[in-house]
């Protein structure tokens, strides 16, 4: 396991779930209720150091019992060291904590992450839809569930078996 | 009088003053203004709503979105390949580097190597469409200041290269020229002739740039001092690119994950003090140089050899071959039906746009079509810290401000 996974085993470790190596890139699974508290080791820990947050994501994974997998990024610019930080959430409760705190950044992909997969983050300051419009109520696009070409009024579009003459 | 809420405030009577109680009280009251979505100088269709005081900015609030096409939700459905020419529509104006960036991460997740030539290739394309990006921002930028002269220098110079583009892949913007494995065709010498006259005639155009703005005291006084952004700010905001660099951190990911022909070239990264407007249009300036720089050098030192990476299960074979042999029309059809099977993983990976660092994240179950893609676009993040950026310079700035982070909304909305 990498030396960055061992050590947050080793400070976390009822929150620790998992640890990937895969083609250079290291990413670590914690549980939930101990997410803030990891990205504050890894913010602030001397060693650590991220200071630099690259993206936030989601993955949904419908068969699954927990459904959705949130993903950041974290880059130290100090260290010149990268490492993957995940959690998984459930449909019935689709809430994370916020990590504005720690990196003003995680504002703007927090938004959208909520917008397109709609996982709820605790305590953000402005959790609104960001790309699709305040009143789009047709669900989060990017779903696996929802279909390629749209929801809603497109729907109702008739199809035409030929071209009328 | 006036009515107190809590937007309103009310100027009190100096108590030096008496007399000034006969004057009637002032009454201000912050102002909401829609700047866009249609206005020139919102580089797309932006839309950012300022809560003013008088002409400064108290609060800006971006809306974004009205250039949004769903590319992520659309990158599910198709092939790899079949994703490369949506990657030209993210930043319309530097649709290389786009194509360069979503290769790369692809290439990593199949863990394939690029061949010598194929590599040298892509750094001198990818240099030249830095050129194109940072010519076609200083021209942007300075006819939104209100310096217009500058524009048609700019695009004068990005005509040539644009016309190179259609010679070497038939089109202009679109290109789509990179493919998973390598490049789709190798330069001809006509075109490395003119690649060579264009790195001896340009620069001198970049000082005849630097002469126009440098001494031009409008052009100093917008740039000067606005926007300043501290550099520990740049860092917790996720910065990246010339703007993460004017504030004075050295993060570059040509030189911190060397990456293609990079690590064979030698230039350097120039990096400012100020973090104001000025000292990222000045980075841009003498990256131009650098530019110039990188592909002489990888023109001297290129070597005749493939282009394409030669594994058949994932890169498309040659057309000769398509045409005369059979197992090769197999291999290509079976490529275009069906796509290569990439083993199940994920990876992040990062490229060095010119506007800052352009990352793919891809998720693969296995399989002919990514799980998940999520683009990590520069203007986006940028555009996350406007609020903060703006706050307290004048309506007139605003643009400025957004126009430094070299936004396009169709990266930013994707």
């Amino acid at each position: 396991m990498h030396q960055l996974a061992t050590r947050i085993q080793e400070s976390f470790s009822d929150g620790f779930v998992g640890a990937t190596e895969w083609r250079g890139d290291v990413a670590v699974t914690v549980t939930r209720d101990k997410l803030h508290d990891v990205a504050k080791f890894l913010r602030h820990e001397p060693g650590m150091d991220f200071d630099y947050i690259v993206h936030v994501s989601s993955v949904d994974w419908p068969d699954d019992e927990e459904r959705f997998e949130v993903v950041w990024e974290f880059y130290s610019i100090r260290k010149r060291h990268r490492i993957r930080l995940k959690t998984r959430v459930p449909e019935s409760d689709c809430v994370v904590d916020s990590l504005t705190d720690l990196w003003k950044g995680a504002d703007f992909m927090e938004r959208e992450v909520y917008d397109m997969m709609g996982i709820r983050f605790r305590n953000h300051p402005d959790l609104r839809r960001i790309l699709m419009p305040d009143d789009f109520t047709e669900g989060y696009p990017l779903r696996k569930d929802f279909p390629l070409r749209g929801k809603g009024w497109r729907d109702t579009f008739e199809f035409l078996d030929e071209i009328p003459r | 009088m006036a009515f107190e809420d809590q937007r309103t405030t009310i100027y009190k009577v100096n108590p030096e003053h008496p007399e000034s109680e006969t004057l009637p009280t002032l009454r201000t009251e912050e102002l909401l203004l829609n700047l866009g979505p249609q206005h020139p100088s919102t580089h797309g269709v932006l839309k950012v709503i300022l809560e003013l005081e008088g002409e400064r900015l108290v609060k800006s609030t971006p809306v974004m979105g009205y250039l949004h096409r769903g590319v992520e939700k659309l990158a599910e459905d198709g092939t790899y390949h079949q994703f490369i020419p949506h990657t030209d529509r993210l930043d319309y104006v530097c649709a290389m580097y786009n194509n360069f960036a979503y290769c790369r991460a692809v290439e990593k997740l199949l863990d394939l190597k690029v061949p010598e030539r194929g590599e040298y290739l892509r750094t001198i394309v990818a240099e030249v469409q830095r050129i194109i990006g940072h010519q076609f921002w200083l021209g942007a930028q300075a006819l939104d200041i209100g310096a217009m002269t500058v524009f048609f220098y700019c695009f004068r110079d990005r005509e040539i290269l644009l016309d190179w583009f259609d010679e070497l892949c038939g089109a202009r913007l679109t290109t789509s020229w990179y493919r998973i494995g390598g490049v789709e065709r190798d330069l001809t010498p006509g075109l490395i002739d003119k690649l060579k006259q264009f790195i001896d005639y340009f620069p001198p155009k970049i000082l005849e740039y630097q002469v126009f703005l440098e001494k031009n005291r409008i052009w100093l006084g917008r740039t000067k001092g606005v926007a300043v952004i501290s550099a520990e700010d740049a860092v917790n905001f996720g910065l990246s690119g010339p703007t993460l660099r004017g504030s004075g951190v050295d993060y570059d990911l040509r030189k911190y994950e060397p990456y293609s022909a990079y690590p064979k070239c030698e230039f350097s990264v120039p990096v400012g003090k100020n973090g104001d407007t000025y000292d990222r249009y000045w980075i841009r300036v003498m990256e131009l140089y650098e530019s110039v720089k990188i592909i002489r050098q990888c023109l001297e030192q290129m070597q005749d050899g493939p282009v394409m990476a030669d594994v058949p299960s994932v890169t498309l074979p040659p057309k000769e071959r398509v045409f005369t042999n059979l197992e090769s029309m197999i291999q290509q059809f079976k490529l275009f039906s069906q796509g290569f099977q990439a083993p199940p993983g994920e990876i992040y990976c990062g490229t060095e746009a010119h506007k800052g660092e352009l990352g793919f994240y891809i998720v693969s179950t296995g399989g002919g079509k990514p799980y998940r893609l999520k683009i990590r676009a520069p203007s986006f993040i940028h555009m996350g810290a406007f609020d903060h950026m703006s706050r307290g310079y004048m309506i007139s700035d605003a643009c400025t401000i957004f126009g430094s982070y070299d936004i396009v909304m169709g990266e930013c909305d994707r």
